[in-house]
């Protein structure tokens, strides 16, 4: 039978959802219960109770790619009532959730820069254009994947993979491809979309939107036009100031300076 | 912890003993998330990091304790706040907490 350590080892290295919770005080100190989606979980945290509440949680975790200390009482109780006058178990509960992803619609000289730091900063990224003598490995040899197909087949097929804590970038400008797109992005649970053009490409394309029944409140889920405002020129520029857009979207900050901020640089 | 696995497994093959320190916690500042992980041999070989560089010469020296059973696995604290404790703190001004236990499992 394979060690916890092994079973860890060998879903890591193929990349699959997995996550540890240790006990790193209290009874049954370093107890372990190693938790992956669909499957009953390996190990012991030193009662069944216990088990069964932090594998839960744990599950939660990893939906949402968190690792962070939580406190229980040791048959797993959660609510402060019940945890008075009990020694409380700490668990470390450590997720490796896959990459996020970031789906770039439009195969333009803007994405294999995009693809590039996206990369960087560990995204999974998929290129998708309709144009097959655009849409090439060759162009894009940053990207994990170049889909030549349209939006709405892309999102029909596959929109229920994105999460809040991925990505859609649409770079195409050609509202016969971003009206699609768009409204493809708008029907999954994806945490950004960014939608790409001058602002005068904006204010058209808001009214196609507008057109094929796109809400306001829908639209105002779009970062649009994209990017923050750095002054980007050159795509590498463009892809820098998109994706720090899509860090402080994440972080909730308006993104000025550090030095013109006040307060802590980590929350 | 993955970036890890190569020189685990190297050594463990080699019939080494391993410590691993685990990111659990920090507060303020703090170079490294929850997750970043060290591992050491009880021949003193490194791989991986648990901050900026600020404590990784004290997780050394821990992990050999813990290896060499002088000190029981458990939490370990580096920061501003531990004057008394440890010599070492974070340049950034935070408080890290590490779990720290021979790999055994």
């Amino acid at each position: 039978m394979s060690s916890l350590y092994e079973i860890l080892r060998d879903r890591l290295r193929r990349s699959l959802p997995t996550a540890l919770a240790t006990v790193i005080d209290g009874p049954h100190l370093g107890g372990k219960l190693l938790v992956v989606p669909g499957d009953l979980a390996h190990g012991s945290l030193g009662h069944p109770e216990l088990d069964r509440i932090v594998a839960r949680d744990t599950l939660a975790e990893l939906e949402a790619g968190r690792s962070g200390v939580r406190h229980y009482g040791p048959e797993g109780q959660t609510t402060p009532e019940d945890l008075l006058d009990t020694p409380t178990v700490s668990v470390f509960v450590e997720s490796w959730a896959p990459p996020p992803q970031m789906w770039i619609f439009g195969a333009v000289d803007f994405t294999a820069a995009l693809s590039r730091v996206a990369k960087v900063l560990g995204y999974r990224v998929v290129v998708c254009d309709a144009r097959e003598v655009f849409a090439t490995r060759r162009r894009f040899p940053a990207a994990d994947e170049v889909v030549v197909t349209w939006p709405a087949p892309m999102f029909a097929k596959r929109g229920h993979q994105l999460s809040p804590r991925d990505a859609v970038c649409i770079l195409t400008h050609d509202p016969k491809f971003d009206v699609p797109a768009v409204q493809g992005a708008l029907a999954t649970r994806v945490g950004y979309i960014g939608v790409m053009g001058s602002r005068k490409t904006h204010g058209k394309r808001t009214e196609r939107l507008r057109e094929v029944g796109v809400s306001d409140e829908q639209l105002d889920r779009l970062l649009s036009p994209i990017g923050l405002d750095l002054g980007a020129r050159t795509p590498e520029e463009t892809a820098i100031s998109i994706c720090a857009e899509i860090i402080a979207r994440r972080t909730g900050r308006a993104a000025p300076s550090l030095r013109d901020a006040t307060g802590p640089i980590h929350t | 912890m993955r970036e890890l696995l190569d020189d685990i497994d190297r050594w463990r093959l080699a019939g080494k003993r391993v410590a691993i320190a685990r990111v659990v916690d920090i507060e303020g500042s703090g170079p490294r998330e929850p997750g970043a992980a060290m591992a050491v041999t009880d021949d003193g070989e490194v791989a991986g990091s648990v901050s900026g560089g600020c404590v990784e010469g004290a997780v050394v020296s821990e992990a050999l304790a813990v290896l060499n059973g002088e000190q029981q696995p458990g939490i370990v604290t580096f920061g501003y706040s531990d004057d008394d404790a440890f010599a070492v703190g974070l340049t950034c001004g935070g408080i890290i907490r590490l779990y720290l236990e021979v790999l055994d499992w």
